[in-house]
C-alpha cells in the first residue's frame, strides 16, 4: 500500500511544482507576504501627526505643549491661529489631532488651581482615535503630577501602578507576528490543496484514478500529505523568520509548537480536500476557498480579540481551526504554555479534521459527473 | 458550441455597427456561462451580504465586560469603595479572589485579562501617606486591548478620586482636565470604521474571484483558440469578459452599501454619487488585476493560487482598513500605495462618516483611475492573438 501511496504523493508534487509559476506562487509570496505584514500590520502608534492651536499668552501653556514635543509618539505639523483652520486640516487627514489652549489657560490655573485644554480627534478610524488619545492623556498626566508637586498640592489618595505580563512593553508585533504564522500556514495549506482534486475532476484525470486499485483511503492520503510535507515545511521558515528576523520571544516548547502545528495542517488540509471534492469546477474550488478563508481568518481572533464579538459569532468561531491555532500560537510563543494546558485547544483541530478528511474521501466516489 | 455567436455576418469588417454586435455576442456569451455555473452570481450577491454580515457583527475592537481578578487582602470600607468604581463600570466584569496565587493562575488560564490587587495596608498607607499603592496586572499578549484596558482602569480611578474628593467634602482638583471632542464617530464605535473598509476588502475579492478565472478557462478549454479563429478583436474580447462582471460587481456593492446603511445603521454623510463613482472605478480596476492574473496564469489553477496570494491579505493588512497606514515603516507605506483598496478604504471611511472632502476624494480617485487603467492595459499588452 505504501508504495502506491508514495507513487500518488511524487504524482501530486509533479502535478503542484512542474508549473514554474505555481512553484513561485507557493513558495516566494509567502515569505515575502509574512516579512511585509510583520512591519505592516500593527495597532502601535508612532508619528501621530498633530497641530497646535495655542491661545494662552502665559508660560504654563506653553510647558504644557512642550510634553507634547517632546513626546516619541507625536510630531507637530502646524501651528494655527484661528478656529477656522481646524476643520480642514483634521477633514483632510493631515493631522490626527489638535491640541487647543485657550486664552485663559495659565490664568485659570493660576487662579482656580483647574483649567481645561481641548483636544479635537479624528475618529474615522476609531481605535486609532482611543490609542491617540490615551497618550494625550498621559502627557498631560505628567504636567499634572510635576505642576502639584511644585505648588504643594496633595497626592491623589491612590496611585495606580500597571504593569503587563508577557509582553511588558505592549507591543503589537508580538501580538501580532505569531498570528501572521497562522495566515500564511492556512494560505499555503489551501494554495495547494483546494484546486487539486477540483482541477482533476475538470480535466476527467480523477476518474481515472478512481478506476484504478486505489482505495480511497490511498488518494486521500496521497492528496494530504504533499500538502503537509509542504505546510510543515514553510511553517518552519515562518516561525524561524518570526523568531530571528521579528525577534518574537519564544518561551514555549517545540514539541507544543509543533504538535500545534500538526493538528492546525490536518485539519486545514481537510477543509481543502473537501471543498476540493465537493466542487466540480476550478471556478467552485477557488470560490470554496475563499469562503473559508476570509471568514477563518477574520474571525480567528488574528486582529480583533474573539472575546470582542457578540455571543452567535463567537459560537461560530468554535468550528474554526485558525481559532485554536492562534491561541496555541500566541500561549507558545508569549506564554510559555505547558502541552498540557492546550489540550483544549489541540482536540478540537483533530475532530474538524477528522470529520473533514473522512468527508472528503467519502465524497470522492460518491461525487461524480 | 455557443461561443462564436458574436462573429456571425460581421467577417472582418470593421465597421462600428459589426463591433458592437460582435460585442453584444460575447457580453450575451458570458452571461449565458454565468448562468449556467451559478458560482459567479453567488461570488456577487451572497458572498457581500453573507461576509459583510459575519464581519459588521464579528470584527469589533470594542472591549467591554473585560474579566479581571480582583485581590483584597484585607477588606476595608476604602477598598470597597475603591472596587465600587470598577464594578461601576460597563466595561470590567469582576472576578474576586481570595489571593494573588489564584490570580495569577486565572490570569495564566486565561480566565481573566487581568488582575487588581490591594495590599492589605491599602486603608492604611491612604490614611498614613496619603497615597495607597494599587497593583493593576494585564495581560500584555494583545497589547492592543491591554492599552485599551489601561485607559478604562485610568477612567475608572479618576472617578473613584472625584468621588472620594466629593464625599470628603475638598473640591477635587485636577490641575489640567483634557476636554475630548472626538469628530465624525463621537461615540468611537470601531463598527463605524470597520465597516466602510469591510466593503473595499469584499469588493477587492469579489473583483478578483470573478474574473481571475475566466481568461484562464478559455485557454485552458481550447475555447479560446476558438474565439482566436473568428474576426474578433482581443480587445473585443476583454471587453465581452469585463462589462458582464462589471454589472455583477456593481449589484454586489450596493447590496454592501444597502447592508452597510440599513443594518449596521452606519452613517453615510457625502452623496451617494461620489461613492459609487469612487467605487466603479475600483471595481475596474480589481476586475482589471482579475483579468490580467487570468491572463498572465494561462491555466485555471495557477490563475487561483494567484487569485488567493495577492486579493485577500494584501487587502486586509494593507489597506488601512484595520492597521494605519501612518504608523508603517516608509517601505512598507511605499508598498501600500499598490494596493487598489488602500485608495477605496480613504475615501469610503471618508464618505461614510466625513462628507465629501474634496481634498481626500480627488487623489485617492485619480490614483485608482490610474490603477484601474494600468490593469487593464496591461492586461490588453500581456494578451496576443496567437498561440504559443
Amino acid at each position: 500500500m505504501w508504495q502506491r501511496v508514495a507513487a500518488l504523493i511524487v504524482k501530486e508534487f509533479l502535478a503542484l511544482l512542474k508549473d514554474p509559476k505555481s512553484r513561485f506562487v507557493i513558495v516566494i509570496p509567502p515569505m515575502i507576504q509574512l516579512l511585509v505584514f510583520g512591519y505592516a500590520a500593527t495597532y502601535d502608534l508612532n508619528d501621530i501627526p498633530y497641530a497646535v492651536y495655542n491661545e494662552d499668552p502665559g508660560a504654563e501653556g506653553r510647558e504644557l505643549l512642550a510634553g507634547f514635543r517632546l513626546s516619541p509618539h507625536f510630531r507637530e505639523i502646524a501651528h494655527l491661529s484661528h478656529d477656522a483652520d481646524i476643520a480642514p486640516l483634521i477633514d483632510k487627514r493631515e493631522a490626527l489631532l489638535v491640541v487647543h489652549v485657550g486664552p485663559r489657560f495659565s490664568r485659570d490655573l493660576a487662579t482656580a488651581q483647574s483649567a481645561s485644554v481641548q483636544v479635537i480627534v479624528d475618529g474615522r478610524n476609531s481605535n486609532t482615535a482611543l490609542l491617540a488619545l490615551g497618550y494625550v492623556r498621559s502627557i498631560v498626566h505628567r504636567f499634572n503630577d510635576q505642576w502639584a508637586a511644585r505648588h504643594g498640592q496633595p497626592k491623589p489618595p491612590a496611585q495606580l501602578e500597571m504593569r503587563a505580563w508577557f509582553n511588558p512593553n505592549l507591543e503589537s508585533r508580538w501580538f501580532i507576528v505569531p498570528g501572521i504564522v497562522a495566515l500564511l500556514t492556512l494560505v499555503v495549506t489551501m494554495l495547494v490543496t483546494a484546486l487539486s482534486v477540483a482541477r482533476e475532476r475538470e480535466q476527467g484525470t480523477f476518474d481515472q484514478l478512481l478506476v484504478t486499485p486505489f482505495r480511497p483511503a490511498e488518494i486521500l492520503l496521497g492528496k494530504a500529505l504533499p500538502g503537509f510535507i509542504i505546510g510543515i515545511g514553510e511553517a518552519t521558515v515562518i516561525v524561524l523568520l518570526a523568531i530571528f528576523w521579528f525577534k518574537v520571544p519564544l518561551w514555549g516548547s517545540l514539541l507544543t509548537l509543533y504538535t500545534g502545528i500538526t493538528l492546525f495542517l490536518v485539519s486545514a488540509i481537510g477543509v481543502g480536500l473537501m471543498i476540493s471534492s465537493l466542487a466540480v469546477t476550478q471556478q467552485q474550488g477557488l470560490l470554496g476557498a475563499f469562503f473559508f478563508l476570509v471568514p477563518a481568518i477574520i474571525l480567528s481572533g488574528f486582529a480583533t480579540p474573539i472575546a470582542n464579538m457578540p455571543s452567535f459569532i463567537q459560537k461560530i468561531t468554535l468550528v474554526n481551526p485558525m481559532r485554536y491555532f492562534m491561541e496555541i500560537l500566541r500561549g507558545v510563543f508569549l506564554e510559555g504554555m505547558p502541552f498540557l494546558m492546550l489540550v483544549d485547544q489541540f482536540w478540537p483541530m483533530a475532530v474538524i479534521g477528522g470529520v473533514n478528511l473522512t468527508l472528503a474521501g467519502w465524497l470522492f466516489r460518491r461525487r461524480l459527473y | 458550441m455557443k461561443r462564436q455567436e458574436g462573429s456571425k455576418g460581421t467577417l472582418g469588417e470593421p465597421s462600428r455597427g459589426g463591433r458592437l454586435m460582435r460585442l453584444r455576442g460575447l457580453v450575451r456569451k458570458e452571461f449565458l456561462q454565468i448562468l449556467r455555473d451559478p458560482s459567479s452570481i453567488a461570488i456577487a450577491f451572497v458572498m457581500p451580504v453573507v461576509l459583510l454580515l459575519l464581519f459588521g457583527y464579528g470584527l469589533s475592537l470594542d472591549a467591554e465586560h473585560v474579566p479581571l481578578a480582583v485581590v483584597v487582602e484585607e477588606p476595608s470600607a476604602e477598598t470597597a469603595s475603591f472596587i465600587g468604581s470598577f464594578q461601576q463600570s460597563r466595561y470590567f466584569e469582576l472576578v474576586p479572589l481570595s489571593n494573588m496565587r489564584q490570580a495569577e493562575q486565572a490570569l495564566r488560564e486565561h480566565r481573566v485579562k487581568g488582575i487588581i490587587y490591594l495590599r492589605e495596608n491599602f486603608a492604611r498607607q491612604r490614611r498614613s501617606i496619603g497615597a495607597a499603592p494599587v497593583q493593576i496586572i494585564l495581560n500584555g499578549v494583545d497589547a492592543n486591548t491591554a492599552r485599551l484596558v489601561q485607559g478604562y482602569v485610568n477612567g475608572a480611578w479618576e472617578k473613584w478620586l472625584e468621588l472620594e474628593a466629593r464625599s470628603n467634602g475638598v473640591p477635587l482638583t485636577i490641575p489640567v482636565q483634557v476636554s475630548e471632542r472626538v469628530w465624525f464617530n463621537s461615540e468611537l464605535r470601531s463598527q463605524d470604521y470597520l465597516v466602510p473598509g469591510l466593503i473595499a476588502v469584499i469588493m477587492t475579492l469579489i473583483g478578483a474571484l470573478l474574473t481571475a478565472m475566466v481568461m484562464a478557462r478559455e485557454w485552458e478549454r481550447g475555447t479560446m483558440e476558438a474565439l482566436l479563429v473568428t474576426p474578433v478583436a482581443i480587445q473585443e474580447v476583454l471587453l465581452g469578459k469585463l462589462v458582464p462582471y462589471f454589472v455583477l460587481g456593481m449589484g454586489g456593492l450596493i447590496l454592501s452599501v444597502g447592508t452597510a446603511v440599513g443594518l449596521f445603521a452606519i452613517p453615510l454623510r457625502g452623496s451617494v454619487i461620489v461613492l459609487f463613482a469612487a467605487s466603479s472605478l475600483f471595481l475596474l480596476a480589481a476586475l482589471g488585476m482579475g483579468l490580467l492574473i487570468s491572463i498572465v496564469a494561462k491555466n485555471q489553477f495557477v490563475a487561483g493560487q494567484i487569485a488567493i496570494i495577492v486579493t485577500f491579505l494584501p487587502a486586509f493588512i494593507l489597506s488601512g482598513f484595520i492597521f494605519d497606514i501612518g504608523s508603517m515603516p516608509w517601505p512598507i507605506q511605499m508598498i501600500t500605495h499598490l494596493i487598489p483598496a488602500r485608495y477605496l478604504v480613504a475615501i469610503l471611511q471618508t464618505v461614510f462618516l466625513a462628507g465629501n472632502v474634496p481634498s481626500v476624494i480627488w487623489p485617492n480617485g485619480a490614483a485608482l483611475l490610474l490603477m484601474a487603467i494600468l490593469f487593464l492595459s496591461l492586461g490588453r499588452w500581456k494578451s496576443h492573438k496567437r498561440l504559443e
